[in-house]
């Protein structure tokens, strides 16, 4: 121990280390972690166990079990059992459990802390002050969602049973994120957590014992990839909740598909660090600190992207330099420690290895120069320049303390490289122009925007991606609702008796009233693209039969380049996104009165079509009328939210558009389940292109001339018709098509949702027959939260 | 507009307790309302940062020992109350010469004369402050300007300057109008601190910015920056006797304007906060703010002081804690 004159000289900060004896006496009663099971510890059934070792020591803190498939089994099987005395309890009730969590890990703070630093490597900075407050804030604001639900959520009921899988970043956190809202919902859980980090996990096994959980409600099962591929396959698992890689997130998309499990996946990310030249330089620099070098960058929404407005890019690449060299890499234990240590020695390597690959193209990589510790798995915190969007190292997702530098000249080049990611996670934007910031934040790409700020968290506020980062949200009313489904999904209706469809292109036999008089003038329904009327590219069509059989018309049997031009068209009509929501309802009115117009037509159209029913023919058409005025009175109407986060600030929930979404309409009702689907998409300022019901694509095709002479702009509305499935798979392995809507009681669900993995669209795949005319089924707040992605901007503000 | 940073000074001072002045003084600058005229400062950052600064840095054992012994090196140990008479000064003095109890000194391993930064009074208290220093080597600083509120004429505000260095004063605490900053009058600041300066002489001059009353950050920062370029040799936060006093977040903006100042110009400026700072963690507070936004050259006297006058008997208590293991109690310390 150097005297105290000694110290003097050099005004060090010494070592400050946080003292762990009460973990490890802790881990030391515990050597060999079971599974937590229906409320009991269980050993595991044929896994055995695995190590867990502290990644800044190497040390082993304690042998865990590997879960398989007969583990599993009993999870799940006791989360199932629990789930109906779950649910029999009352909102108030599950709300005093969640309580009694939120208010045992509060007075445990710093045991998780502590633990979590050990497993993590985590600086203790962080666990204490970050990962653990949140976690607590989670349970008690989620003790409150379970107070409210039943008024807040009415006509919901719980998914069911949750497989929540969690990653090792935010350990603890993470399964706050997943269990809290999902009990406060009446779930009950299934949970895995990542093979390097499950000891917080364990340590809250014991907490949900100590709260008196009922058995079963909340079940943790140890184990790798293996135990969570067991979970996500489970066939009594109603929504699997991931967190963790985009890799990862696309195989459990495939192996869900089709399941109808609900799914939730918060993914990878490349987020953008956007500096303005009217910004606070220095605050960008410590909003930096925040972002990259918070937990050694292994943060999904990590602010990795720097990208700086030439005028200030010297000035602020010198300070963020000179701030480097006061980074303090070392024990996570340590008090005065910034940078801890990398989790696992897979996780360090790929660092290595991706920066190393970054170097080979030339990256230049400017380094801490502090020595890093000689024992344990750490990584320099890094800055790169001399990259640029085509770098590896600007384009993967490194998941380490890695920050590469770009330049911008403009705003608008500055947006243009934000989004120019397959990931729109988070996005950080410096400016004191409250113009410049907030156009930033509409025009971004991301699922959270942070303005002079970085890495703020609330469990009142929504977090969660765009893109290939994932969907659904966590945290907030729209994270809540991701654990609820709405009642009327459950219905009487029944499924259509489905008409075969000849999609051959011979000819068929006379058309009706042609015989011995002379033709009627053909009228030729073709594809709609781009607000034109348009040939299909194969020169091909199919003969659509009446509800007798005979040959009703042809129509064009669209393919793969119809989509193509079709999803095109779509994209290039994005101005629909930003007109008024007035000018949107005006035009939906406008179409309303138009079909009005037009009701004997579509009534005759439709009764020869399905069944010959004139009478329900016209009462589908007036439920088609007032679905269209449904929408027309909800587009300027569906708000978003302020939420209550922290002092000073106001946390915007934004409800926006996807962009385009693929409609695959279902067979029943041809004109009111189309209106029910495209109205909500373009009420909120989506394009569509729409593949009608194969059965009944007339109805369809009559529709164009209404979006004609409604003031629906060209490329809003794209109807491609044809082979359902087969169309159906290209608009689901398209990666500019941002949101699939799949209606049809068939297997091409299962299909859609499988090809969706490529660029991870979310998929709301309703393979059960809905009564499209009564309100209660066919319309509703559930269409409009599926027409939108929510996007939180936070905005500090104060001079 | 940036001007490359200037290296002027070479190692620290070998020894601890003789900290010789081997900078240059800051000699200031023309007025270049450029550089600092689009200055942005974020509220909500900067506030985040300062709440953030102390949990991210912790000093135990020993090293806590010696940046409170050093905390006691920066203290300007003040009294500026209309009660003050000679005898309370001198007691005050005699505090400033020995901080610290002798057992406590030795206990420490202390092999150096410990003594406070500097006493500080009205310009009336400066002959007998100067009396009871007299061979200690601490400096008496004076307020001036019509402090606090800085408003009488100028022609008087540089009379009671030159009254308190002839009065042996070394170091003069000024007030700015505030006017000046309010009005955004930069010209007008930079001639009234430069004015004053030069009353100084060879003193130093601290341009207490009184940045309760000058509301944002923006304005903190813009009037630091001239404050510098007026040739203050240290920039102080506050009288004292404003709403708001020291604020984290206040000397996080005013250390930032420091390190501009500095990679413009190659100047070292001090800094000074003031009023508000009553315990050792304040003072650690403060401390690790100074080592991590400037360097662990603001650790010294020369160029960070701690205006205060109860801070010192926490200090001693948290002292004596050290050495003892016991809680300690204010009577087993010499008043100031």
């Amino acid at each position: 121990m150097p005297a105290v004159k000694d110290i003097l000289r050099t005004m060090d900060y010494g070592p400050a280390p946080e003292a762990n004896a009460e973990i490890l006496a802790w881990l030391a009663a515990r050597p060999r972690f079971g599974h937590f099971i229906d409320g009991e510890h269980a050993d595991p059934a044929e896994g055995g166990h695995f190590e867990v070792r502290n990644p800044a020591t190497g040390a082993l803190l304690a042998e865990v079990a590997q879960g398989s498939a007969a583990d599993i089994d009993a999870a799940v099987a006791a989360a199932k059992a629990a789930l109906a005395p779950w649910q029999a309890l009352s909102g108030h009730a599950r709300a005093r459990y969640l309580y009694a969590l939120a208010r045992l890990l509060q007075k445990r703070e710093r045991f998780f802390a502590v633990l979590e630093t050990m497993d993590n490597g985590k600086p203790i900075r962080e666990s204490r002050d970050i990962d653990i407050p949140l976690v607590v804030r989670h349970f008690y604001h989620h003790a409150g969602w379970a107070e409210l639900i039943e008024s807040e959520f009415p006509q919901h009921r719980p998914v069911g049973v949750c497989g929540q899988i969690v990653p090792w970043n935010f350990p603890l956190l993470m399964l706050a994120w997943k269990v809290a809202p999902a009990l406060a919902a009446g779930n009950t859980v299934v949970l895995k957590p990542a093979e390097f980090t499950p000891l917080s996990a364990l340590a809250f096994a014991e907490l949900c014992r100590e709260a008196g959980l009922p058995q079963g409600v909340v079940n943790i099962v140890t184990g790798d990839g293996r135990t969570g591929a067991l979970l996500v396959e489970h066939p009594d698992v109603d929504k699997i909740a991931f967190t963790g890689s985009t890799e990862v997130g696309r195989l459990i998309r495939k192996a869900t598909a089709g399941t109808g499990k609900k799914l939730g996946l918060e993914l990878g990310g490349k987020s953008p660090f956007i500096v303005f030249d009217d910004a606070d330089l220095d605050a960008a620099v410590e909003g930096v600190v925040d972002s990259i070098w918070f937990n050694q960058g292994q943060v999904c929404c990590a602010g990795s992207r720097l990208l700086v407005q030439e005028a200030v890019a010297d000035r602020l690449i010198g300070k963020l330099k000179a701030r480097m060299e006061t980074l303090r890499v070392g024990d996570p234990l340590d008090k005065s420690t910034d940078v801890g240590a990398i989790v696992d020695t897979v996780q360090l390597e790929r660092i290595r290895s991706l920066v190393e690959a970054g170097r080979a193209e030339g990256a230049v990589c400017h380094q801490l120069g502090a020595p890093l510790p000689k024992e344990g798995l750490y990584f320099p915190p890094t800055l790169v320049t001399g990259v640029g969007p085509a770098s590896t190292l600007a384009q993967e997702e490194i998941f380490g303390p890695v920050l590469v530098a770009m330049t911008f000249r403009t705003q608008a080049e500055a947006i243009e490289l934000a989004n120019n990611s397959r990931y729109g996670l988070a996005a950080s934007v410096w400016s004191e122009n409250i113009n410049v910031a907030l156009d930033a934040a509409a025009r971004l790409k991301a699922g959270v925007v942070w303005i002079n700020a970085a890495n703020l968290f609330d469990a009142a506020a929504g977090f969660g991606g765009y893109r290939e980062s994932g969907f659904g949200r966590e945290g907030g009313r729209e994270g809540l609702a991701d654990y609820l489904v709405p009642a009327a999904d459950v219905t009487e209706a029944k499924p259509v008796r489905l008409r075969s469809v000849d999609f051959s292109a011979a000819p068929a036999a006379a058309l009706p009233e042609a015989v011995a008089t002379a033709p009627r003038f053909d009228r030729t329904a073709k594809l709609y693209i781009g607000g034109k009327q348009a040939r299909p590219d194969s020169g091909y069509s199919y003969t659509v039969t009446d509800h007798r059989g005979a040959a009703a018309g042809q129509v064009g049997l669209g393919n793969r380049k119809d989509i193509r031009n079709a999803v095109e068209a779509a994209n290039k009509a994005s101005a629909w996104a930003g007109v008024t929501a007035h000018n949107r309802a005006q035009v939906l009115y406008y179409l309303a009165e138009n079909l009005e117009a037009r009701a004997n037509d579509f009534r005759d159209r439709i009764a020869t079509l399905v069944d010959g029913d004139a009478k329900a023919a016209a009462a589908e058409v007036e439920a088609a009328v007032a679905r269209i005025a449904h929408y027309a009175a909800w587009a300027d109407k569906y708000d978003g939210l302020v939420h209550a986060t922290r002092s000073r600030n106001v946390t915007l929930a934004m409800n926006e558009p996807f962009g385009t979404i693929a409609i695959a309409c279902p067979d029943e009702a041809p004109l009111v389940a189309f209106v029910s689907l495209v109205a909500p998409a373009i009420a909120m300022g989506n394009r569509v292109v729409v593949v009608p019901s194969p059965v009944f694509p007339l109805v369809a095709t009559d529709f164009y001339q209404l979006l004609d002479t409604s003031d629906v702009p060209g490329g809003v509305v794209n109807i491609v018709t044809g082979e359902r499935s087969v169309l159906a798979k290209t608009l689901a392995e398209h990666d500019d098509v941002a949101a699939f809507w799949y209606f049809g009681v068939d297997d091409g669900a299962s299909a859609v949702e499988a090809a969706s993995a490529g660029n991870l669209k979310p998929v709301w795949a309703h393979a059960r027959p809905v009564r499209w005319t009564s309100p209660a089924e066919g319309q509703g707040r559930e269409f409009l939260r599926r027409a939108t992605q929510v996007k939180n901007i936070w905005v500090p503000y104060g001079e | 507009m940036a001007a490359e940073p200037v290296q002027i000074r070479g190692a620290a001072p070998a020894d601890a307790a003789a900290l010789p002045n081997v900078r240059p003084r800051n000699e200031g600058t023309p007025l270049h309302v450029e550089w600092f005229d689009a200055a942005r400062v974020n509220l909500s950052a900067a506030e985040r940062r300062a709440a953030t600064i102390t949990t991210r840095r912790t000093v135990k054992k020993e090293w806590q020992a010696a940046w409170l012994v050093r905390a006691i090196q920066l203290i300007d140990l003040t009294t500026l109350a209309g009660d003050d008479t000679e005898e309370r000064v001198a007691r005050l003095c005699a505090k400033a010469r020995k901080p610290l109890r002798d057992d406590l000194v030795a206990a420490l391993g202390l092999d150096f004369s410990l003594t406070t930064g500097a006493v500080c009074v009205y310009p009336a208290m400066v002959p007998a402050a100067v009396r009871a220093l007299e061979g200690s080597g601490v400096p008496v600083a004076s307020v001036a300007t019509g402090f606090p509120a800085g408003l009488i004429p100028t022609r008087l505000k540089l009379e009671e300057i030159r009254y308190a260095v002839e009065e042996g004063a070394a170091e003069i605490d000024i007030v700015i109008t505030r006017s000046h900053v309010l009005d955004q009058n930069w010209r007008a600041l930079h001639d009234e601190v430069r004015a004053m300066r030069a009353a100084c002489g060879d003193a130093h001059l601290k341009a207490i910015l009184a940045t309760g009353d000058l509301r944002s950050l923006r304005n903190v920062y813009k009037a630091s920056m001239v404050a510098m370029m007026a040739g203050a040799d240290f920039i102080k936060t506050s009288t004292g006797k404003e709403d708001v006093n020291a604020t984290l977040p206040v000397s996080l903006v005013m250390a930032r304007a420091i390190r501009d100042y500095r990679a413009l110009t190659g100047f070292d400026v001090g800094f000074k906060p003031a009023g508000g700072i009553r315990t050792a963690k304040d003072a650690l507070a403060w401390m690790t703010l100074m080592k991590e936004e400037l360097g662990t050259d603001w650790l010294e006297p020369e160029l960070f002081r701690l205006g205060a006058s109860a801070l010192l008997g926490d200090i001693d208590r948290q002292l004596e804690h050290f050495v003892t293991g016991r809680y300690s109690a204010d009577n087993r310390h010499a008043v100031a």
